[in-house]
């Protein structure tokens, strides 16, 4: 029989799954010549703690129907969610080395037709929370218990389509519906404060309704905390999660630099980004 | 009215616009499947989905003003095994929402109905704000998309029943107002993706949809006096054209012209040119529609005189290109 696993082992399996996938971030991006590391490294945390404790999926029945349903607005984050989907078995990783090449399944943007474990092909800003709604209301129509996880990008948050859906989530009162934003503070071309304000960004969300609030993205006892006791899905309010992150968490030379939205390695950089990840693994197993 | 019509469905759709046949259609459709749910954008009574809303309440969702994140929940509820209505003004759904359209609905190929009321000048007196004379040549280079433009009430009633189990995303474009029918019946074998024969002759061909089938039928009827046979094809899917019909009305009569209420750039006038060329067809050949410029404010039958897309229009198109005298007429 399974033994119940500690909340310590639980953070350390995290913690030591997020540096695994970290490095396939990196080696990914070097298949695929470049790609948009900062926004993957920042989302990673987020996307392991979803992934490997809290989503309800079935990576032999991707569309099983009681399945927690999980949007990548952001869809630049596919260097981070491909690994993930490969690793929780809905595909062969082998299957990566293709990245970006004709006629792969894999590009810089999922494809839900393409690549199994996706929910919603995604990539132009703005648009996963909308989906996310039809969703959500669809789930309610079925009185199914499942939830909605959508993943933005904050600079995503400069599209006004997002707070047409902010507005109908609060209207619709839809607690089956959790946002996520991975607030980075950086859109491309540069901090989101100097491009496009965002603050008061977590009073924005309150004042059209959701129940908002704060986490410190990287920090995986917080991060369970928040995604263990949200509301109940029959819950009337939609809630968001702010998870404060840095671009390109792990990197020394990425981390809060915008220029690393989207860039390349050759095997100098590749192998520094490598070494700086292994940094991050947890020390040791605890043992109960 | 013509001999053999069937009183039952002339009474039935008569006094009934294209919106008002949608509404109820649908809702006779979703008593029997549940997948059926409705949407809209602040537009529940101008579009006439307002009696699916009472009908079924807690499937019909309203997202007020806001059309873009319509069309993405739209996709949401495809992607949950739902079949989602959506009505909206062509202007909107075809411009305002055009990349939500692409990229959540066309690109994922999922099935929503888009059903875009108000369509080209059917607004008129709205003005050029709210005529949309650009949706087919947008929508067509939308690969996955099937086009429909219903000639009339009872067509439409047909395009909603057939809609139903359509793979992919489908937009249908309708009017606003009480047209006449164009049709005397409702088993003449609606098909997507099959034009109808409305009048069969050797002369010229004229490939019409939406408003411009009937007039193109009465020129029809009206020439068959003066010893002119007129071929008038009822194209109502625009995408995929049925290629072998066009083919057919160029082999087999002496020229076409097409008649949409649409510019002529991008709708049905291109579609139909496309296939001539790539089959090698040289045909006289003409397009009829709104000609490049931004359509005038006005009702819509004016506006359809002044575009020559209405009766008058239609006869002097054919009399010009048969080389028959005209009156002066504007």
């Amino acid at each position: 029989m399974e033994r119940t696993e500690t909340r310590e082992e639980l953070i350390y399996s995290l913690q030591n799954k997020a540096t695994d996938l970290r490095r396939k971030i990196i080696e990914l991006a070097v298949i695929a010549g470049g790609g948009h590391l900062g926004g993957a490294l920042s989302a990673i945390d987020l996307l392991v703690v979803l992934y490997y404790h809290i989503l309800r999926i079935d990576p032999k029945n991707p569309r099983w129907e009681e399945r927690d349903r999980f949007i990548l607005s952001k869809g630049h984050g596919a260097l981070a969610l491909c690994p993930v989907l490969a690793d929780r078995g809905f595909f062969p990783e082998e299957l990566l080395a293709t990245f970006n090449r004709l006629d792969s399944p894999f590009g810089m943007h999922p494809d839900r037709n393409k690549v199994p474990g996706v929910e919603m092909s995604t990539g132009s800003l703005g648009h996963g929370l909308g989906v996310a709604i039809g969703v959500a209301l669809s789930g309610r129509l079925d009185r199914a218990n499942w939830r909605v996880y959508c993943l933005l990008g904050d600079g995503e948050c400069h599209e006004g389509s997002v707070w047409e859906a902010a507005m109908a989530a609060a209207h619709y009162k839809l607690g089956n519906l959790c946002a996520i934003v991975d607030r980075n503070m950086f859109c491309i071309d540069g901090p989101t404060e100097k491009i496009m304000a965002l603050e008061p960004f977590k009073r924005k969300w309150e004042a059209f309704g959701w129940n908002a609030i704060e986490v410190d993205g990287h920090d995986f006892s917080q991060l369970i905390d928040v995604f263990e006791s949200l509301p109940p899905v029959t819950s009337p309010v939609p809630t968001v999660v702010i998870a404060k992150t840095i671009k390109g968490k792990g990197v020394s030379f990425m981390e809060g630099q915008g220029a690393w939205h989207y860039g390349g390695l050759d095997s100098e950089k590749e192998r520094r980004a490598l070494e700086d990840i292994e940094r991050l693994r947890p020390k040791s197993k605890l043992r109960s | 009215m013509a001999e053999g019509i069937s009183y039952t469905v002339y009474e039935l759709y008569k006094d009934l616009t294209q919106t008002e046949v949608y509404g109820q259609t649908l809702v006779e459709l979703a008593k029997k499947d549940e997948r059926i749910v409705a949407l809209t954008a602040d537009l529940a009574r101008s579009t006439k989905i307002g009696v699916f809303f009472d009908a079924f309440p807690e499937r019909a969702f309203n997202f007020g003003v806001a059309e873009q994140n319509m069309m993405a929940a739209a996709a949401g509820f495809a992607i949950s095994g739902k079949l989602p209505y959506v009505s909206t003004f062509a202007v909107f759904a075809s411009m305002r929402t055009a990349e939500f359209v692409r990229t959540d609905i066309a690109y994922p190929n999922l099935p929503v109905r888009i059903i875009a009321t108000h369509a080209g000048v059917s607004f008129g007196q709205a003005g050029t704000t709210h005529h949309c004379t650009e949706d087919l040549g947008i929508l067509r280079t939308m690969a996955n998309m099937t086009i429909v433009v219903p000639a009339d009430s009872i067509e439409t009633a047909q395009f909603v029943k057939a809609s139903v189990d359509w793979p992919g995303p489908l937009y249908c474009r309708i009017g606003r107002g009480l047209e006449p029918l164009a049709y005397l019946e409702e088993d003449y074998g609606f098909k997507i993706g099959k034009s109808v024969l409305m009048r069969d002759g050797k002369d010229l061909t004229v490939i019409a949809c939406g408003v411009a089938v009937l007039p193109a039928c009465e020129v029809a009827d009206e020439l068959t006096g003066e010893g002119i046979s007129l071929r008038v094809i009822n194209m109502h899917t625009i995408k995929p054209i049925d290629r072998e019909a066009v083919i057919k009305a160029a082999e087999e009569t002496k020229g076409i012209i097409t008649a949409e209420e649409h510019n002529i750039i991008g709708g049905l006038g291109s579609a139909v040119a496309e296939v001539l060329a790539e089959a090698g067809l040289a045909t006289r050949f003409r397009r009829l529609g709104i000609p490049d410029v931004y359509s005038v404010i006005g009702y819509p039958e004016d506006l359809y005189h002044r575009y020559g897309i209405d009766y008058e229009g239609l006869l002097r198109a054919v009399k010009e290109m048969l080389g028959m005298e005209t009156k002066g007429e504007q």
